[in-house]
């Protein structure tokens, strides 16, 4: 109750309430998070149970067209299964990768920027070098190059046995060094400040001293740049799934669904491709608004990444 | 600034070594380079023997530096696939891949330029408020999903330009170009547009974002005082200085542009080296894998380099940056 209060009477929810931009961002962003939470529940059909599905509903249009079923609503797609359902855990496996990849970069990044911040001298050139050196290269081809590696040495079918937790490595480990830029600037900045100083004089040491006293102060960059993070994480598997580097078909994700409804498009079945694409763009929009909204309020003139 | 030219090309060496490391390292994992040579129907015995000739159970380091010497003379191997060396094909495949990104690059000047500066003149006009909400939108668009609305609504709908492959095109010098003929620039500029379409909302902004800023300055002021001529004032004396650091970004996103290359190449079935790259995994051919790794590796390596270099000369902050 108390901490709520708190939240209540904080700058943030203050500015969040006077921004219709952030309130529609954020429940938008809730619901589908709610609803990808939610699959098994809230999809008409479960899409990974192969006795539902049936390969003579193929290419059936939505329902308001011409051919259309009652029963499908946004119509089905070339394996004959429900397209809104295979949408919605589409969904939950673009979040799953998303925020995974997320975590693992911002734990990989804040270990190696608070490491490289605090203690100095050769351990910290030695990790910017390498930071350095990914950075110079655009995560996007690290996470092709790595992805097309994994898929070559693990063999197709297990690489899509794998998918989930191979792309959330993929991913993570070719954007970490954002993080750790981000969280050694603000440790450099934070560590020479007083009350640093007054915990080294009183004898904690420096470990203690790095998680419980520096480390929390760094955290509000962290969480600015999660957010846009989490948007370019969804993008990035979206584009892996599809050039055939991620999700099988047979758990696709939305990316996954839009490269299988592609080659459809030629003959007409448009709405295979229209509908995942229009979810995809919608949640990554939802996030970069939301993301965008907290590096206003936290910090103006943070550098626009 | 001689040190600092020397510390960056040091810097530049050991990345390459670091990335043929890489590439070395998948190809001694996962190729087979008999079967490359030879195929599948050879003895056992055989194999060994082969093995033994191309000193294959050589120890690792030796097998490296081996590879590193013959990269250098510009031997990355042979393609399994196409039974020539990886190099020369993608010196084929290059010149699509080059084109394209030639042909984007001025769609995103032409287009960015005077879109940043009107709006940044005019912020409160109703053309300036759509282009920003369509930035804001684009950005949230992935590549794929422009190029394939593309596709539906000009190749397959209206049917009014072709949707996959080069076309027609003109051998001029070993250079298999598309400039020449009608047909080549037809399937142009679907592809072009598409791959336009992720970086002119960052451009946009960007030129808008300077072009603002510089308005604001002292020297804009006093030019106004004297009362110049608006059109001077800002296409002369404020678009000048806007220039410098949008040649800097365009200079770092151009590498990118490369990178999204693949996604777009795969979506027309450009017959760039994106394209040969997917066709690679997809058939295991892991030396020309491996040469394209390397290729990219070297582009990269350069152009940050050189990009790094010439803003030395520019900015001596940079120069003193790493030294301590």
């Amino acid at each position: 109750m108390k901490s709520w209060n708190r939240f209540k009477n904080s700058y943030l929810f203050y500015s969040f309430k006077r921004d219709p931009v952030a309130i529609f961002s954020f429940s938008a962003l809730s619901v589908l998070v709610i609803i990808s939470i939610l699959a098994p529940v809230v999809a008409p059909y479960n899409t990974y149970d192969m006795a539902t599905i049936d390969i003579m509903d193929a290419e059936t249009p939505p329902a308001w067209m011409e051919g259309g079923s009652e029963s499908f609503i946004l119509g089905t797609d070339i394996q004959g299964r429900d397209l809104l359902s295979t949408m919605i855990y589409g969904l939950r496996v673009s979040l799953l990768i998303g925020v995974g990849a997320v975590l693992l970069q911002a734990v990989v990044g804040i270990l190696v920027g608070l490491l490289s911040g605090y203690l100095g001298g050769k351990l910290d050139a030695f990790l910017m070098r390498i930071a350095d050196i990914q950075f110079s290269i655009p995560y996007l081809i690290v996470a092709i190059f790595t992805s097309a590696i994994f898929k070559l040495a693990f063999g197709v079918g297990r690489y899509a046995e794998l998918a989930v937790p191979l792309l959330i490595i993929i991913i993570g480990m070719s954007e970490w060094p954002k993080y750790a830029r981000t969280v050694r600037a603000s440790v450099l900045g934070e560590k020479n400040k007083e009350y640093v100083e007054a915990a080294r004089v009183i004898g904690i040491n420096r470990w203690q001293i790095m998680y419980r006293h520096v480390l929390p102060n760094t955290l509000t960059p962290v969480l600015v740049i999660s957010t846009i993070q989490v948007a370019e994480a969804v993008m990035s598997e979206a584009a892996l799934s599809f050039l055939g580097l991620g999700m099988p078909i047979t758990k696709p994700s939305l990316g996954a669904l839009i490269r299988a409804g592609f080659e459809y498009i030629f003959s007409g079945s448009w709405w295979i491709t229209f509908f995942p694409g229009v979810l995809l763009a919608f949640l990554i929009l939802v996030i970069l608004l939301l993301g965008d909204w907290l590096r206003d309020v936290f910090n103006p003139k943070l550098y626009k990444g | 600034m001689f040190a600092f030219i020397v510390r960056r090309i040091i810097q530049a060496i050991i990345v390459m070594l670091v990335i043929s490391l890489v590439g070395f390292s998948i190809q001694h994992q996962i190729g087979d380079p008999i079967r490359d040579l030879v195929g599948e129907r050879v003895t056992p015995a055989e194999r060994e023997a082969i093995r033994d000739q191309l000193g294959l159970n050589d120890p690792f380091y030796v097998q490296y530096v081996r590879f590193v010497k013959n990269a250098c003379k510009g031997d990355l191997g042979l393609s399994f696939f196409y039974k020539k060396p990886a190099l020369e094909v993608i010196a084929a495949k290059a010149p699509a891949t080059i084109e394209l990104v030639i042909v984007t690059a001025l769609i995103l000047i032409v287009i960015s330029i005077p879109a940043g500066i009107y709006s940044a003149i005019y912020p409160k006009s109703w053309f300036s408020r759509i282009v920003m909400a369509f930035s804001t939108i684009g950005v949230a668009i992935p590549v794929f999903l422009t190029a394939i609305a593309l596709i539906y609504l000009f190749g397959v709908e209206l049917n009014w330009l072709p949707s996959y492959g080069r076309g027609e095109t003109v051998n001029l010098w070993g250079w298999e170009s598309g400039f020449f003929t009608w047909d080549g620039l037809k399937h142009l500029v679907l592809p072009s547009v598409s791959l336009s379409s992720i970086m002119l909302p960052l451009f946009i902004r960007l030129v808008r974002a300077e072009m603002m800023e510089v308005l604001e300055t002292e020297y804009i002021k006093f030019a106004w005082a004297k009362g110049l001529h608006r059109e001077r004032v800002w296409y002369i004396h404020a678009f000048k200085n806007t220039l410098l650091p949008v040649i800097t970004v365009f200079g770092v996103q151009l590498g990118i542009l490369f990178a999204f290359t693949i996604l777009t190449e795969t979506v027309f079935q450009w017959q760039g080296m994106g394209f040969m790259f997917l066709e690679a995994v997809e058939r295991s051919d892991t030396s020309l894998l491996v040469a394209y790794l390397v290729v990219v590796g070297v582009i990269f390596v350069v152009v940050n380099t050189i990009v790094d270099i010439v803003y030395g000369f520019v900015n001596p902050m940079v120069r003193i940056a790493g030294t301590k």
